[in-house]
């Protein structure tokens, strides 16, 4: 089994070595001329007012938590989706009890104005 | 897979080199975490560090525990990690300034090492041996088939405690509308 995971290992060093040989040979053949304007922070439109280092609504940490809930829910599709068609209409029927009890948790988050971005 | 083929002692050493490479970047991106000065970074060295960690997973033949490691770690925690740091207020996000236990470094540092010379002399006295049989081809099938056939009942907990805690986190977080 291992074999396969190799192919994504090689997909990860090939993909990192086109990144680094990109910036490389970007860093040998441009010209070095910096100016202030040039170094300065590449930013659109006006400059910033006050400090970037905001404190974000703490409401949002809720759509976090949904997205880490469901993000388990997941974990447990997955092998279900794997072997789908070998595991017939009770399994499916298995999940739909799943999933709807989920969808219980889910309505009560809308019911809540949880997904309300105020 | 091993043995005195070519192939087998080829197999070896990339498995071999695999498992160096991704402890190190385990364990440097760990290192990171604790000693870069910016929260943000730190918490990005950490996705990395589990990410190199679902590596070690696969390396061990665990391809259903390296899809959750990076299903729910490197996806979902690091979120909530981020979004824990974007939610509180950290001038310029240094750590020094978010960390007031930093001068306790010396008896942290104390306890480390005892706690690490007392895992190390356990590792070392315990004689490994592998267990019989050969691994799964895939963990994945297997888990499905008990998942849905013998535990299903467990499977159906499970999605009510998901449900306890999403639940819990809309009322603790006070997202509702009272």
């Amino acid at each position: 089994m291992l074999h396969h995971f190799a192919a994504v290992a090689v997909f990860l060093l090939a993909g990192l070595a086109v990144g680094i040989a990109a910036l490389a040979v970007a860093w040998v053949v441009r010209p070095k001329r910096p100016t202030l304007l040039k170094l300065s922070t590449y930013e659109c439109g006006l400059p910033t007012q006050g400090p970037t280092w905001v404190q974000f609504k703490s409401g949002y940490f809720l759509f976090a938590l949904l997205f880490l809930v469901f993000d388990v829910e997941t974990v447990f599709l997955y092998p279900w989706a794997v072997k789908f068609k070998a595991l017939g209409l009770f399994a499916f029927l298995e999940m739909v009890v799943f999933i709807g009890i989920l969808l219980l948790g889910w309505w009560y988050a809308w019911k809540e104005g949880a997904f309300e971005w105020k | 897979m091993s043995g005195f083929t070519l192939q087998g002692i080829l197999a070896n050493v990339y498995e071999t080199g695999a498992f160096w490479l991704l402890s190190l970047v385990a364990l440097g991106a760990a290192l990171a975490v604790v000693g870069l000065k910016n929260i943000v970074h730190s918490a990005f060295s950490l996705v990395l560090s589990f990410v190199a960690m679902a590596g070690l997973f696969m390396l061990l033949e665990a391809d259903f525990l390296a899809m959750v490691q990076l299903l729910v770690y490197a996806g979902a925690i690091s979120i909530l990690l981020v979004f824990a740091i974007m939610l509180t207020r950290r001038p310029e996000g240094k750590m020094q300034e978010s960390n007031p236990f930093g001068r306790y470094a010396l008896p942290a540092g104390l306890v480390a090492f005892f706690l690490f010379l007392a895992i190390a002399a356990l590792v070392l006295r315990v004689s490994w041996v592998s267990g019989p049989g050969v691994p799964a081809a895939s963990t994945v099938g297997p888990l499905a088939e008990a998942f849905l056939t013998t535990y299903v009942v467990p499977l159906e907990v499970a999605a009510i405690l998901l449900l306890v805690a999403l639940v819990g986190a809309i009322m603790l977080a006070g997202g509702g509308k009272r």
